[in-house]
């Protein structure tokens, strides 16, 4: 068991030496009890995913059904009909969209800017900031929603998708700020001095050569601002209050949700609509999200 | 295979005394950040750095920096919906709000719940993350990928979602566990414990996967040579993570530790829509939920604004702390 560790990450580091010689020791019963161990992990931790894609397609009579049955015979789409059937569902859709693809651009290009200063220069109150960066993520939104209500009412902002916008961009920055240091910090020195010997300039260097280099991080922290900012449901319910037509998709879900007579089927539907865009973006950036996570906290 | 025996031997003798000779070997590996700190040699940047950092401070001093300053004062105001609306004059009460407050009832043990839940959730998800990111360097790619994406899914159902499928779940109609467990129709969301531990396993099971991916990436970074040594000597699996692969992973397990510590603190898609706003007669409240309720739902925006300040000073307090027992045994933030 232990060779086989020794002989997994010895192969994936590249270090050839450690791949050859350790294979021989490899004791096959545990590895077989490991592994089949972590596909009966997967089949669990996957399953409520399952159930709900399931129930989005079972007919109305089998959720409410006393024996409910893993599979179905007789798939339907009548619960995604009377999601898309609901009034504006489309227009909370693009809402949704519209708020998390802002935050998402603006966050990555201020935080990417801020993590080049706090990497890049030395300068007074870096380490305060640094400190104040961790300190600002312990900020419980929720309370914050209080006096953001009244700071938006005043500028004017409440049912407006700024009202989600712009708080989302706030609270996402510290995480993605101290998360991007790794990346940027992983650039070498080297190609900033080449670059200026051959004539670059500062924002020539910053946006043609860091930034490029740096993309595959700001993919991997925007995933955090993008689920944040999608999966708000909070800021939608206390922000948008009269004006439905701004309201996001989680308000959406929440008309099937009736805490005592829920509409499962509808909802189940809903919410596998909610959940695809995230999936899917992060099975794109799986890797980068892994290597990401890695080098961020690694420092 | 002379360059294995090379690399072998050094750090061989260095691995079965717990931690002492090890954290070098941590310091170099583990966090490098000490060269890069004294890195920037560009330091002559004059205002570039405050240029770059201008966006973010405007965004943060607006939306982060002024809203606290605005809860900090509402919650010495007296300010409910009259005030709102105008209709009587804000008044300062002083510590009135937070007398009033302490001074609640409900308030205790609603705390209590809370420190208690928090600490549930993030030894449960620190338990199972770390168990099964050690689990995914034991396993070949395929069923590696399976878990990890398994574990992916998880992570990316939006907590709304999430709530509401475990529930489903969970149904005592229609849910399939209960009816694998023989358990009839017993209701998760009745009693208060089976609502905190059904919120808790939905908790669990959105925030694992955080610290396994996190902490599978820290072990991978680990030097093959440092393992391969340990096991060559005989340390068994437990040995060979409590002294060698725990140690050089610190850095890592400090940031999932308070990260999980800030998220778990401060849950409330979860506890309000599984246990409907706070369970029943507000059983399942916690402080976050509580805040909301207080402020929305009965316009008492003061108190509200009061248990948001008393939960970021216990955030801070605890992360503070914790920060401060590392660097008491060495560590650097």
């Amino acid at each position: 068991m232990s060779t086989a560790l020794v002989r997994d990450s010895g192969r994936r580091s590249g270090a050839s030496s450690g791949a050859s010689s350790g294979r021989r020791f490899v004791r096959r019963p545990w590895r077989l009890a490991a592994e089949a161990s972590a596909l009966v992990i997967a089949v669990v931790v996957a399953f409520p995913l399952y159930w709900m894609v399931l129930s989005a397609f079972k007919p109305a009579g089998e959720i409410e059904s006393s024996e409910p049955r893993p599979w179905t015979l007789s798939p339907t789409l009548d619960s995604f009909r009377r999601v898309f059937g609901q009034q504006e569902f489309g227009r909370y859709f693009l809402n949704s969209l519209v708020v998390a693809g802002t935050v998402v651009i603006v966050s990555a290009v201020i935080a990417f800017l801020a993590a080049t200063a706090v990497t890049r220069f030395r300068f007074r109150f870096r380490t305060t900031l640094l400190i104040m960066f961790l300190v600002a993520q312990m900020v419980p939104v929720e309370a914050l929603a209080i006096p953001l209500f009244f700071l938006l009412r005043d500028a004017g902002q409440l049912n407006t998708l700024g009202a989600l916008i712009l708080p989302h961009i706030a609270f996402s920055l510290p995480f993605a700020i101290w998360m991007l240091r790794g990346f940027v910090r992983a650039v070498p020195e080297a190609l900033e001095e080449a670059a200026y010997l051959d004539g670059a300039s500062r924002a020539r260097f910053l946006w043609q050569i860091l930034f490029p280099l740096v993309f595959p991080g700001l993919v991997a922290t925007s995933v955090f601002s993008f689920i944040s900012a999608w999966n708000d449901f909070l800021f939608a319910k206390s922000f948008i209050i009269s004006d439905t037509s701004q309201s996001t998709l989680p308000m959406a879900l929440l008309v099937f949700y009736k805490p005592d007579d829920p509409d499962w089927g509808g909802v189940m539907a809903a919410s596998t609509v909610m959940t695809i865009p995230v999936l899917v973006f992060f099975v794109l950036v799986q890797r980068r999200l892994v290597s990401g996570l890695g080098g961020a906290v690694k420092d | 295979m002379e360059n294995r025996t090379t690399t072998v031997t050094p750090p061989a003798a260095t691995v079965p005394p717990a931690a002492g000779p090890v954290t070098p070997v941590a310091r170099r590996a583990g966090r490098p950040r000490g060269g890069a700190d004294g890195a920037p040699s560009r330091g002559r940047g004059g205002w570039t750095p405050w240029l770059y950092l201008a966006p973010a401070l405007v965004v943060l001093a607006g939306l982060l920096v002024y809203p606290i300053y605005q809860l900090g004062l509402i919650s010495f105001l007296e300010y409910t919906q009259a005030q709102v609306s105008g209709g009587e004059p804000t008044t300062f009460r002083g510590f009135g709000n937070y007398a009033e407050l302490f001074g609640d009832a409900e308030f205790w043990p609603v705390l209590l719940a809370t420190v208690l839940f928090a600490a549930a959730c993030v030894v449960s998800t620190l338990a199972v993350g770390c168990a099964l990111a050690v689990l995914l360097t034991r396993i070949r790619a395929l069923p590696r990928l399976a878990l990890m994406l398994a574990a992916l899914g998880a992570w990316a159902t939006p907590a709304i979602t999430g709530s509401t499928v475990w529930l489903l779940l969970f149904d005592p109609d229609f849910g399939p566990v209960n009816r694998v467990l023989g358990l009839g129709d017993h209701s998760w969301t009745y009693g208060r414990f089976s609502a905190f531990a059904l919120v808790l396993l939905e908790v669990v099971w959105c925030s694992f996967p955080f610290v396994m991916v996190t902490v599978y990436a820290g072990i991978r970074a680990v030097p093959n040579e440092v393992l391969e040594a340990a096991a060559l000597d005989g340390a068994s699996q437990w040995r060979i993570w409590r002294s060698v692969l725990a140690p050089m992973l610190r850095p890592i397990l400090v940031v999932v530790t308070i990260q999980s510590v800030i998220w778990d603190f401060k849950v409330f898609t979860q506890i309000y829509v599984m246990t409907n706003g706070g369970g029943i007669a507000g059983q399942n409240l916690v402080l976050n939920v509580y805040a909301y309720q207080k402020a929305f739902a009965s316009s008492e925006y003061s108190l509200g604004s009061a248990i948001g300040v008393v939960m970021l000073l216990i955030l801070l307090a605890i992360t503070l702390g914790y920060l401060r027992l590392l660097r008491r045994q060495g560590e650097e933030l």
